[in-house]
């Protein structure tokens, strides 16, 4: 593996860390797995070396994990690191310690940063940006069109060529709305197993757009954003993608016309697939009465019907992965009047818990869909390696442990990027991410987000894929 | 009254209490001396992020007749991106020891986010903000039918059973909104006649009807019409398809306003495009109230400053 295009990491500090290197070897005792099933867990070079019961190892560093839940290592499809470009909202580096936190191993990075993922040599920084951070595996998503411009294709085969391998590919922020561009981007990334992730707004129908448009929107004086706009797109993609064979995924579905379109497109044998976001699964429009900016998202929080729909979407397999769309943004760009706020919410730190919340509590999903939606399946559309594995002997060491028991008021101590917009805070949400592992180190333990210097090393000294 | 912010939540009592203090500030104005010391010592700020000489000179005049030091600050074009940011804005005035702010704002709920903010302690008055509400535009409008209504009997009254026809660009509208809550919160039946591309999406929790149609809205002979401007830019949005037609189906024009009631009343928030939204006959008749409104807005902005700026803001909480 090269390391030619990392850029030079901090020296390890002598303070007194207890060792060198964080030891490889953990045996995690008693957890439950997601069926159910309680066992130990075995994690030594990089891999789940054993997983039953009663197994003891000398040398391993044992971890209690009586009454916590093990997961398979989260992977999100949808989040925003904001390198390069945009560094004083997020880095790949803090982006990808909110991940940890979180419970996740692996990021996509969206296209959207200064300069735009839409060539190779960005691409390749972002990944290599991620491989010196250590702590989950970042893998960029490329441009569908130059400069997130939606007039010309992004070099996408050169994209996915490189050494990035790039299989995701989304304007992520803008719709592809040319219907022959999107056709065509469907096309040619069938040449290399790619998708093409839809940010599905129809731009004519969301000029100026603020809120979901409704009884609120007209009382509020806050242009609407109709779910007409939405919907029409999806409608459109997924007679596309069948007219041309392609795979498409549908980003942060909102609506319940949506989840029916879909729903009909599956149906169809269409391949589609679709994400929704922790926030649109909790939070509603009603929220936006007094104007707080931090609500303000887009695709907009939008009704309880929809909320529902959503839930019901994901429960019966029409929305296939949750994805957090994690859009951290500096304080300023929030503390204004709505119309001059960003889009966008954090949610790495808080994704399983408010998946917990609206849809493990109520009876919906069990631990094994969650880690269905929340790992494997979003692994399997993004086409990468060495994540969303099920938790058996010989897959890589990338898990999550979680307990659900716990309540806790989040707050700013429970964010670990440089985004504090979360609209979580002073919320009681169930659940904690307790420790999370990722190719066998811990990025979090018992809470803790390991020093980055040490998961710098880690990250270099232990064997990828 | 801690702020004035909307008429959406404004209770009758408060609103027919605001509606008789401005009553009194009228009388005010008919003395010699127009002036009373109430507010000496305390200052307001004219803060209009927005050009509007008419509101600003309405407040300004409201403010000097009780006493107050009066500053205009104009941050058109405000915002994150352009220049200073309304949080920098209002951290100013707190500095400056503004008692009252009056705030102009093209973002609907930038009064609101002023108020709950923490940035400022002043007492915030919503001189109309963004297409959401324009509290001071209804109380003159609600005063204004009132004493057309009652005239010096008019202290105390609402609005029982006043059939009031809002026409109009009621989609982006501020007046239009204020005027639904108060009017029919003060009892007032209240229907808008719109084209359907300038009704908001969803009235239905609205305590008012909506009909396309003005001639058979001025057929029920309503007690009120108030006729909005239409603004430049919504002939350019595909809402309708030129001003002439607009004219023709959604204008008072001579022929509608012959067909009214002789003791209808005709109302419009100003400034009107005559000959579009609105005749000059029925804009110069004795019915208008288009110039009784600009007079009586020194008197319900008077009210508004009164309630929220004179004794101790504190106790009125
Ligand atoms: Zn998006």
């Amino acid at each position: 593996m090269t390391t030619a295009q990392r850029p030079p990491t901090p020296s390890l500090p002598t303070r007194d860390l207890p060792t060198h290197t964080v030891p490889t070897n953990y045996l995690i005792g008693g957890a439950a797995l997601p069926d159910g099933t309680r066992a130990d867990i075995l994690l030594a070079d990089g891999r789940i070396d054993e997983i039953g019961t009663g197994i003891s190892a000398a040398g391993a560093t044992r971890i209690d994990a009586d009454g916590l839940v093990a997961l398979p290592g989260l992977v999100d499809l949808h989040t925003h690191l904001r390198e390069p470009g945009y560094e004083q909202s997020e880095t790949v580096l803090t982006g990808s310690q909110a991940a940890a936190r979180g419970g996740f191993t692996s990021v996509f990075a969206m296209a959207n940063t200064s300069p735009v993922q839409d060539t190779a040599g960005v691409v390749e920084q972002v990944l290599a940006l991620g491989e010196a951070a250590g702590y989950v595996t970042v893998q960029p998503i490329g441009a569908v069109t130059v400069g997130l411009k939606g007039q010309s294709l992004a070099e996408l085969g050169a994209m996915a060529a490189s050494r990035a391998r790039v299989r995701v590919f989304s304007d992520d922020g803008f719709c592809v709305s040319d219907p022959l561009l999107m056709r065509r981007a469907l096309e040619y990334v069938k040449a290399f197993g790619g998708v093409v992730a839809q940010h599905a707004q129809e731009p004519r129908l969301t000029e100026g757009a603020q809120m979901n448009e409704g009884a609120l929107s007209g009382e509020l004086g806050l242009a609407g954003w109709p779910a007409v706009a939405e919907e029409s797109i999806i409608a459109r993609d997924v007679l596309l993608a069948e007219h041309v064979g392609s795979r498409l995924h549908i980003c942060h579905v909102s609506t319940a016309g949506s989840v029916d379109v879909i729903r009909w497109a599956k149906a169809r044998g269409i391949d589609v697939t679709a994400e929704v976001t922790p926030h649109h699964l909790l939070l509603t429009e009603d929220l936006i009465a007094g104007y707080d900016a931090r609500y303000k998202v887009n695709p907009p929080l939008r009704r309880r019907e929809d909320t529902e729909a959503l839930r019901a979407g994901l429960a019966d397999g029409t929305i296939d992965i949750v994805a957090t769309d994690h859009a951290p943004h500096p304080v300023e760009a929030k503390d204004c009047e709505w119309d001059a706020a960003a889009n966008g919410m954090v949610g790495l730190e808080s994704a399983l818990s408010v998946v917990h919340a609206s849809v493990v509590a109520n009876g919906l999903l069990d631990w094994a869909d969650v880690a269905r939606v929340l790992s494997q399946t979003p692994a399997r559309i993004g086409r990468i390696e060495g994540q969303g594995h099920s938790l058996a002997a010989g897959a890589p060491a990338e898990l999550t442990l979680y307990d659900p028991a716990v309540n806790r008021v989040f707050g700013t101590d429970d964010l670990s990027g440089k985004g504090v917009n979360s609209p979580y805070l002073g919320v009681t949400l169930p659940g904690r991410v307790v420790s999370t592992f990722h190719r066998g180190y811990p990025t979090v333990l018992n809470g803790q987000l390991q020093d980055a210097s040490l998961i710098a090393d880690a990250g270099r000294e232990s064997p990828r894929g | 009254m801690r702020h004035l912010l909307t008429t959406k939540g404004l209770d009758s009592d408060t609103a027919i209490t605001l509606l008789d203090v401005a009553e009194d500030m009228a009388d005010v104005a008919d003395r010699e001396i127009r002036k009373l010391p109430t507010l000496r010592g305390k200052t307001v700020v004219n803060l209009f992020f927005e050009d509007s000489t008419r509101t600003r000179i309405s407040f300004e005049a409201a403010a000097k007749r009780l006493s107050a030091d009066v500053i205009n600050f104009s941050a058109k074009g405000s915002s994150v991106s352009k220049g200073e940011s309304l949080k920098d804005t209002a951290q100013t005035l707190a500095a400056i020891g503004a008692d009252g702010v009056v705030i102009r704002h093209p973002a609907s709920g930038a009064p609101q986010v002023l108020a709950d903010s923490g940035w400022i302690d002043a007492g915030i008055i919503n001189a109309g903000d963004g297409t959401h509400e324009h509290p001071t535009q209804a109380l003159l409008d609600a005063f204004t039918i009132r004493r057309r209504l009652h005239g010096k009997a008019s202290r105390g009254k609402d609005l029982d059973g006043v059939t009031v026809t809002i026409v109009g660009d009621i989609l982006h509208s501020r007046v239009a909104r204020s005027n639904v809550w108060l009017l029919a919160g003060l009892g007032a039946d209240v229907t808008l006649v719109a084209p359907p591309t300038l009704v908001p999406a969803d009235t239905s929790g609205w305590p008012a009807r909506v009909e396309f149609d003005l001639d058979a809205a001025v057929d029920t002979q309503p007690d009120v019409v108030m006729m909005l401007r239409i603004q430049a830019e919504r002939m350019h949005g595909s809402f309708f398809p030129n001003s002439r037609e607009y004219s023709r189906r959604w204008g008072l024009d001579d022929a509608r306003f012959a067909r009214l009631g002789t003791d209808s009343i005709v109302m419009h928030p100003g400034p009107m495009n005559r000959g579009l939204e609105i005749s000059s006959m029925a804009a110069d008749s004795q019915q208008s109230t288009v110039r009784e409104q600009v007079a009586n807005g020194v008197s319900v902005r008077m009210a508004a400053l009164y309630l929220l700026l004179s004794g101790d803001r504190e106790g009125t909480k």
